[in-house]
């Protein structure tokens, strides 16, 4: 077994050119095999959006989308997303325009202190994806492995009702205030 | 945050290659990560080598014969929730994967990572730090057990959910490893001990898991939790039964979340053929005490978990026998 001290050296690390897309585009980065998706994307991307909340697999803050699905970057290695499209909360706005989920959080208040809102909208849009009309049960069930210490979950799960079924009327609401 | 430890992945192509790269005492097969990343992070699980089999095309797919289905390793419990097979013929599988973790662990957890998963207790699965104030404890790092302090072993609890359903059903599975191939009965994968839980040796890889499809059993699984949407089992049941009239014809019970191993509860041989009295919920009470041996290592109450054990045990039998009247 290998002993307690001599982790975490990052030079003694394999490193390999990892091939990825992240928010719609292909790159080519060094990545050593040790360094976590998260890392990658908030370390070496300068991706911050996404967060680390908790130090494994119970929070949720860290969702991000492989290939289209909802996976936690913090349970990931980055080189085991190879080949693969990875997006993150900075891919949602386009051209300076909210995303519809993220302009019905912010409408219905899903977001106070904010943290556990990018790994919200990102399991969210997980969900509406794969059903672009969910039941208030759906998006509860979707959202479970996703934790909010602020709202109380009420707003959380309005918010994406409100994406969901009114997914134009976001979008009219920005053209009225343009 | 602490970096993580120093180790290398290799992605093999088939299940030859895996075995072929794995070294005992460095090596780890790495499925979804959700158990062993955490573990590896927290510095409770060591590796210099992951070997990551959650491409390997022989560890996929759900085939359903005439008399049982096979479920691959690698299958995701997610698609073991959803499948359509699985949910008219092994719905039990269904529910208890359902109860697994959270939505998102569940599109990348697998079958093989689920059973394999390390044993759980409160002074084990926490930070570097919180373990170094507490001096560490048996399992990892130290001398002697929080749990029990005057005991020579670990009493970690095996917690994963599939297991359990998997005994109910007398499911059996297929392992390969660089002695050959082989298959065994569930029960003969765990041993009573938190530290070396698994029978498995090293470089054995889980292929697939073969579950009959016995005529006229119904079956079922509840487990207790904190939270209802993510949470280990702090007592996990499954029962299979089969009624012959008002008669018990089979049964078996299985249990999680209560020892160092997944267990099917002992005794039950005297039931069959009784009504489901008194009586009989008496002895299924006692039978089912007698298997368990909840510790200490979960900040719920032993007694509790113990009552609530035998509580879910007669629950499901009323349950499943009423409904196959
Ligand atoms: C917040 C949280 C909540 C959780 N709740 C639950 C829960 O309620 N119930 C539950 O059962 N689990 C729970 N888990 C644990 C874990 O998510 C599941 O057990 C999951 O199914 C593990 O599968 P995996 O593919 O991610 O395994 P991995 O983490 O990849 O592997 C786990 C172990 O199995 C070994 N392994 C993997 N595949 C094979 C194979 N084919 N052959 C041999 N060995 C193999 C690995 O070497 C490793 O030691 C939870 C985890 C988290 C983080
Ligand atoms: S039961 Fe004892 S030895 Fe095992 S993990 Fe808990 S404290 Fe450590
Ligand atoms: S940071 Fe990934 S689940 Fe908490
Ligand atoms: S808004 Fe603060 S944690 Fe959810």
């Amino acid at each position: 077994m290998v002993s307690r001290k001599g982790s975490g050296d990052m030079n003694q690390n394999t490193k390999r050119i990892l091939r990825i897309q992240v928010n719609g585009r292909w790159r080519e980065d060094a990545v050593a095999d040790n360094q976590l998706l998260l890392d990658y994307l908030r370390e070496q991307l300068y991706l911050t959006g996404t967060k680390r909340g908790c130090d494994g697999g119970e929070c949720g803050a860290c969702t991000v989308l492989v290939d289209g699905r909802p996976r936690l970057a913090c349970c990931t290695f980055a080189v085991a997303v190879e080949g693969c499209h990875v997006e993150t909360i900075e891919s949602q706005s386009q051209d300076g325009r909210l995303s519809p989920l993220q302009q019905a959080f912010h409408e219905k208040l899903g977001a106070q202190c904010g943290f556990c809102t990018p790994g919200m909208v990102m399991a969210a849009e997980g969900l509406l994806r794969r059903n672009p009309h969910p039941t208030e049960a759906e998006i509860r069930e979707a959202l479970g492995g996703n934790l909010c210490r602020c709202t109380g979950y009420v707003k959380i799960v309005e918010s994406v009702q409100a994406a969901c079924g009114a997914e134009k009327n976001a979008d009219e609401k920005m053209e009225e205030r343009a | 945050m602490q970096a993580l430890q120093t180790l290398s992945i290799q992605k093999p192509e088939t299940v030859a290659q895996a075995i072929a790269l794995h070294r005992a005492g460095e090596s780890r097969y790495l499925a979804g990560g959700t158990d062993l990343v955490p573990n590896l992070r927290r510095n409770i699980q060591k590796a210099q080598t992951l070997i990551d089999v959650s491409g390997l095309a022989e560890l996929r797919g759900i085939h359903a014969g005439e008399q049982s289905l096979r479920i691959g390793a690698g299958v995701t419990l997610e698609s073991l929730c959803e499948d359509a097979t699985v949910r008219a013929r092994a719905p039990l599988l269904a529910k208890a994967a359902s109860l697994v973790a959270g939505p998102t662990h569940r599109i990348c957890a697998t079958v093989g990572g689920n059973l394999m998963q390390d044993t759980r207790c409160y002074f084990y699965n926490q930070s570097d730090w919180w373990r170094t104030t507490n001096e560490y404890c048996m399992k990892c790092e130290g001398d002697t057990c929080r749990v029990a302090p005057k005991s020579e072993r670990c009493y970690a609890c095996y917690s994963g959910d599939l297991a359990p359903a998997l005994l109910a059903l007398g499911a059996e599975a297929d392992i390969a490893g660089p002695t050959g191939a082989r298959r065994e009965p569930i029960a003969a994968l765990f041993a009573d001990d938190g530290m070396r839980h698994l029978k498995l040796a090293p470089g054995d890889l889980l292929i697939s898991i073969d579950v009959p499809l016995e005529a006229g059993w119904t079956a079922d699984y509840e487990k207790l939790r904190i939270r209802g949407a993510i949470d280990f089992p702090l007592a996990g049941i499954a029962v299979a039964l089969k009624r012959d009239g008002d008669r018990i014809a089979g049964l078996r019970v299985a249990c999680t979340g209560l020892n160092s191993y997944p267990g099917l509860v002992s005794g039950l041989d005297a039931l069959i053929g009784q009504k489901p009295d008194e009586a009989f919920h008496a002895a299924l009470d006692k039978a089912v005490r007698k298997e368990i041996q909840p510790m200490a290592s979960t900040l719920v109450a032993a007694g509790y978990r113990r009552r609530v054990a035998a509580g879910l045990a007669r629950r499901l039998v009323e349950r499943l026998y009423a409904a196959a009247a």
